[in-house]
């Protein structure tokens, strides 16, 4: 996998003793790294075709236009849902694209990843009338892609404030608070510790939603505004610590996202083939799997990831796909409309069951399980038995807090990084967003809060408080 | 960037969008909303002797499910004080004194019109518009459409204003006439600044078929009403292209009538109107619509490399002439891209049944095709067709030179035989 491409562990110990401006100097920008060509995730198409100008256009009539919108507010980045809707009606597909940029600047992948179900699509007026709501999400991809495919350019950096912004990870919330920071004049620089940028949006969404180098294009895109430097390799707390960013910028935006798959701590978890879901989808989508031998999987879990995992393996061919799942439907966290689809599709779920243990040789071959009762105790006779395979667990990550305890000022909250409705945490300079904040949301959310925390930076180090 | 800024008659705008007076216009709350909107002028809506209005005053003409392609009202002038008006146009001028305000007026004798006029530029009007134009109830009273009908009266009484007047003056036309013509040359001779048309068409919008009573119903009873909004854009493009064609008719034009959106005031423009008015989508959406207006323009000035407004301006009104100057030797065929046709067949139908039958199905495949022999290029199938670019009139080289009718007459310039046996 090429974010271990060049171990940058012979520098390590040089870095660590060095101060910021020299080793942003030093270190490679690797933005350029090509994805591979035969990636495992190339196999799939959009689940959700693109519009062609006259569908557009007569879907866009169809909008009513609503006053006080209930779609806008259903959005978490607020963009004026009617408003891009009515200019594509007039084809002002230019006007289209810059209302939606000017809310959300991930609005291309937004337009593509978005549980629009639950969110602006669910709460179009429409829906009140049972008849089927605006195509949001496939109108606001016609207008970001004709933005994308002709260049146009709607933004320009702000005037230079002198002011300098560091921000950890390169994923949806940093990329959206670095592109209002440089509209707002000042500089940025990301560190990201992959080699690939964009966070999970592009090792993590369904590539039957985005795939990975439609991911990066949008990274690049965002970074076409110019002064925002993005240092790949670099992992924040490791060869940079938290004192020198401290130390040399003006503040911090946190956008670290979530950390690794947690584990069930069951017996046979080291055998090979049993995986984090979140590790293997990421592999998945950058690299090439072989996948000739298996034929049965079985991922562990009932939420959104849970529910990506059995339909991607579904999608690439895996005959035999079953989810283990501890409770019953109606606790699921994952949306019932990705549930249904799942389902249509032919994943098979073993409701109110869990892994006791993995079994097999020097690779997985079975999970042993139990039915639970109402209340989660074991049920008689409820042992059973899956043949496997593969195994994908997909149970939650851990959460990255431990490397910014020592901060006085920072609190958390189950985990996740406390912020205030600005984004701020308890100690000057430093703001947060995105998953590490809000407990793992989606990547409208990281979006908004992204953008929201460059405004609260913004007033805080032009209001004079920046520390030294 | 491109410049939006305009000049009508005098009356300088930071871009060329103003509210047509009507009740998008009625307040100074509502006007102040427009210009945060982004709305460039406002035409406040017409002051003048007291009056009443009815319940209800509109009506919508539904097309193909659209609601409201066309609209009628049977309201007449505001039904608010004239102080209460005069107020609020202050408190406006002075929270927007870069958007300008029009006073629209409509009173009967000379001392009415110059008290009224004072009145209105005390109070911080930017330029007046008369309204000659509204067709119900006023004309009854000697005002309204009763003077935009007579050009000696018009000319008469855009005289008394210019001359009472220290801020440009327009006229608003009716559109109620057989030729638009006489009526902005009347303006022009009395001495006006610009001219705004087209005020409401006079028009039965519909019938309630239950009742036998037409709409908009009052009681048990109606009137003919004012018609405007999307349908009517094309009897106000051509009144806005017959004044700008005219040689010695040199006012500016306001255009109104139809407008929606960019592409439409792209049009009013390129016929010769400077600024563009908007009543009826403004009261179907809101001031919203104004956004798309602006960056559609901007989007579509900076394609075609025009960097101001009058760069636009009448662009498209050297090719306004008459039929008898048209090329009749210019010849085209319809041609379908097999590639793209969906086989609907709609081009069969509109071509046998409603023009020259000259396109016919084929055996073993959708795919119709056209008899160019036969085809006038009338460019009815091509309007029928669903598909974008599939069907395009395609010119033919006949070898023949440039004839027009009345090149044909005078000089003798030989034209082509008449196409097709049908
Ligand atoms: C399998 C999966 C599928 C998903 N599908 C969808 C979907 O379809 N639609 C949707 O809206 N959302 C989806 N999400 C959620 C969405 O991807 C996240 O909410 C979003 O990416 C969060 O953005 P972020 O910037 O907060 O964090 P991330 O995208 O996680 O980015 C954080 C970045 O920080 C880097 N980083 C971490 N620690 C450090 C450090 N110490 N130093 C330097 N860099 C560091 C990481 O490498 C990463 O690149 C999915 C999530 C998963 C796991
Ligand atoms: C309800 C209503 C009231 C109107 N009142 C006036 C008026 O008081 N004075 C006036 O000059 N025009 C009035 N008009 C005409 C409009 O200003 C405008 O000329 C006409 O509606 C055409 O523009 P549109 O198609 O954008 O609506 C009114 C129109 C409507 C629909
Ligand atoms: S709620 Fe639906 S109809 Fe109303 S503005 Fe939003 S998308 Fe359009
Ligand atoms: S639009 Fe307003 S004023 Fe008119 S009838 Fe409805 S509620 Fe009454
Ligand atoms: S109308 Fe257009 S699409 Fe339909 S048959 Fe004719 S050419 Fe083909």
């Amino acid at each position: 996998m090429f974010s271990r491409l060049r171990s940058l562990a012979v520098t390590l110990s040089v870095l660590r003793s060095m101060r910021v401006p020299e080793i942003t100097s030093w270190i490679l920008s690797r933005m350029d790294l090509p994805l591979l060509a035969h990636r495992t995730e190339s196999a799939f198409t959009d689940f959700k075709l693109p519009l062609m100008r006259g569908e557009a256009i007569a879907e866009a009539t169809r909008c009513l236009f609503c006053a006080d919108a209930p779609c806008i507010a259903a959005c978490p980045t607020s963009i004026d849902i009617p408003q891009f809707i009515r200019k594509i009606s007039t084809d002002n597909v230019h006007g289209s694209a810059k209302t939606i940029f000017e809310s959300n600047i991930l609005g291309m992948s937004c337009a593509r990843v978005c549980p629009v179900e639950v969110l602006c699509v669910g709460a179009c007026v429409y829906n009140q009338l049972e008849q089927p709501p605006i195509a949001i999400g496939k109108l606001q991809r016609y207008a970001t892609d004709r933005a994308f495919a002709e260049g146009w350019e709607f933004f320009e950096a702000g005037a230079d404030t002198g002011k300098r912004v560091a921000l950890i990870g390169a994923g949806p919330a940093s990329l959206a608070a670095a592109h209002e920071l440089r509209r707002l004049g000042h500089a940025c620089t990301i560190f990201e510790k992959r080699a690939t940028v964009g966070g999970l949006n592009t090792t993590g969404v369904a590539p039957y939603k985005m795939k990975s180098d439609r991911a990066l294009t949008e990274v690049e895109w965002i970074l076409s505004i110019g002064g925002i430097e993005v240092k790949t390799g670099v992992t924040i707390g490791e060869q940079i610590s938290l004192a020198d960013l401290e130390r040399e910028f003006d503040a911090v935006f946190v956008g670290v996202g979530l950390g690794s798959d947690s584990a069930l701590g069951i017996a046979g978890e080291s055998l090979a083939g049993v995986h984090g879901a979140v590790e293997w989808i990421e592999r998945m989508k950058l690299e090439h799997l072989d996948l000739r031998a298996v034929q049965r999987v079985v991922v562990v879990g009932g939420g959104n990831t849970a529910l990506d995992a059995a339909r991607e393996s579904l999608g690439l061919g895996i005959p035999n796909v079953t989810m283990l799942y501890r409770g019953q439907r109606e606790v699921m966290s994952g949306y019932s409309h990705e549930l249904d689809a799942a389902m249509s599709e032919g994943v098979r779920i073993e409701w109110q069951s869990v892994a006791t243990s993995f079994g097999g040789g020097n690779r997985v071959e079975r999970v042993e399980c139990m039915r639970l009762d109402e209340s989660k105790r074991p049920m008689e006779g409820g042992a059973f038995v899956l043949e496997t395979d593969l195994v994908l667990m997909a149970i939650g990550q851990s959460k990255l807090h431990a490397m910014f305890a020592t901060l006085p000022g920072i609190a958390f909250d189950r985990g996740s990084i406390r912020v205030n409705a600005d984004g701020a945490t308890g100690r000057r300079g430093w703001f947060a967003g995105g998953d590490c904040a809000n407990g793992g949301k989606e990547v409208v959310y990281a979006a908004a809060e992204g953008k929201r925390a460059a405004h609260a930076m913004h007033a805080e180090m032009m209001g004079g408080h920046a520390h030294a | 960037m491109p410049d939006l800024r305009t000049n009508t008659g005098g009356i300088h705008s930071p871009n060329p969008f103003w509210l047509a007076s009507a009740p998008p216009a009625n307040s100074g709350l509502q006007i102040q909303r427009a210009f945060e909107a982004g709305w460039g002028g406002a035409v406040w809506k017409t002051l003048g002797i007291p009056i009443q209005n009815v319940s209800s005053r509109f009506g919508a003409h539904t097309i193909g499910g659209v609601r409201g392609a066309g609209f009628s009202n049977i309201e007449l002038i505001t039904d608010r004080s004239l102080d209460i008006n005069l107020r609020e146009i202050t408190e406006t001028k002075r929270l927007f004194p870069k958007h300008p305000i029009i006073v629209s007026l409509m009173v009967e004798t000379e001392s009415e019109w110059r008290d009224i006029i004072k009145r209105s530029i005390d109070a911080g009007a930017d330029g007046l518009e008369l309204n000659f134009g509204c067709p119900h109830g006023m004309c009854e009273r000697g005002m309204g459409s009763a003077v935009g009908q007579e050009p000696t009266v018009n000319e008469r009484i855009t005289g008394w204003a210019v001359k009472h007047s220290s801020v440009p003056v327009l006229v608003k036309l009716t559109p109620n006439v057989s030729n638009i013509v006489p009526h902005g040359m009347a303006a022009q001779r009395g001495g006006a600044h610009g001219v705004s048309l087209i005020n409401t068409i006079k028009s039965i919008i519909a019938v309630d078929i239950d009742r036998f009573v037409p709409e908009p119903r009052v009681g048990s009873m109606s009137t003919n009403g004012g018609y405007c909004g999307a349908a009517v854009k094309p009897i106000a493009l051509h009144m806005v292209a017959a004044l700008a064609r005219e040689r010695d008719f040199k006012l500016p034009i306001s255009g109104i009538g139809g407008i929606c959106n960019w592409r439409d005031a792209v049009e009013f423009i390129l016929l010769g109107a400077s600024t563009v008015q908007v009543c009826t989508e403004v009261m179907l959406r809101g001031y919203g619509v104004v956004e798309d207006m602006i960056d559609g323009l901007e989007q579509y000035m900076r394609t075609h490399d025009f960097s101001t407004i009058d760069q636009m301006v009448g662009k498209a009104v050297p090719a306004c002439g008459e039929w008898g100057e048209l090329d009749l030797n210019y010849e085209t065929v319809a041609k379908i891209d097999a590639s793209k046709c969906i086989g609907c067949q709609l081009c069969v139908a509109a071509c046998h049944d409603g023009a020259h039958q000259c396109i016919h199905p084929v055996e073993g495949t959708r795919v119709p095709t056209v008899d160019e022999s036969e085809c006038v290029g009338c460019n009815l199938c091509q309007i029928v067709c669903p598909v974008e670019g599939c069907i395009e009139l395609v010119q033919v080289d006949n070898g023949q030179a440039r004839a027009s009718w009345n090149e044909h007459m005078t000089e003798g310039k030989p034209i082509r035989p008449k196409k097709g046996a049908h």
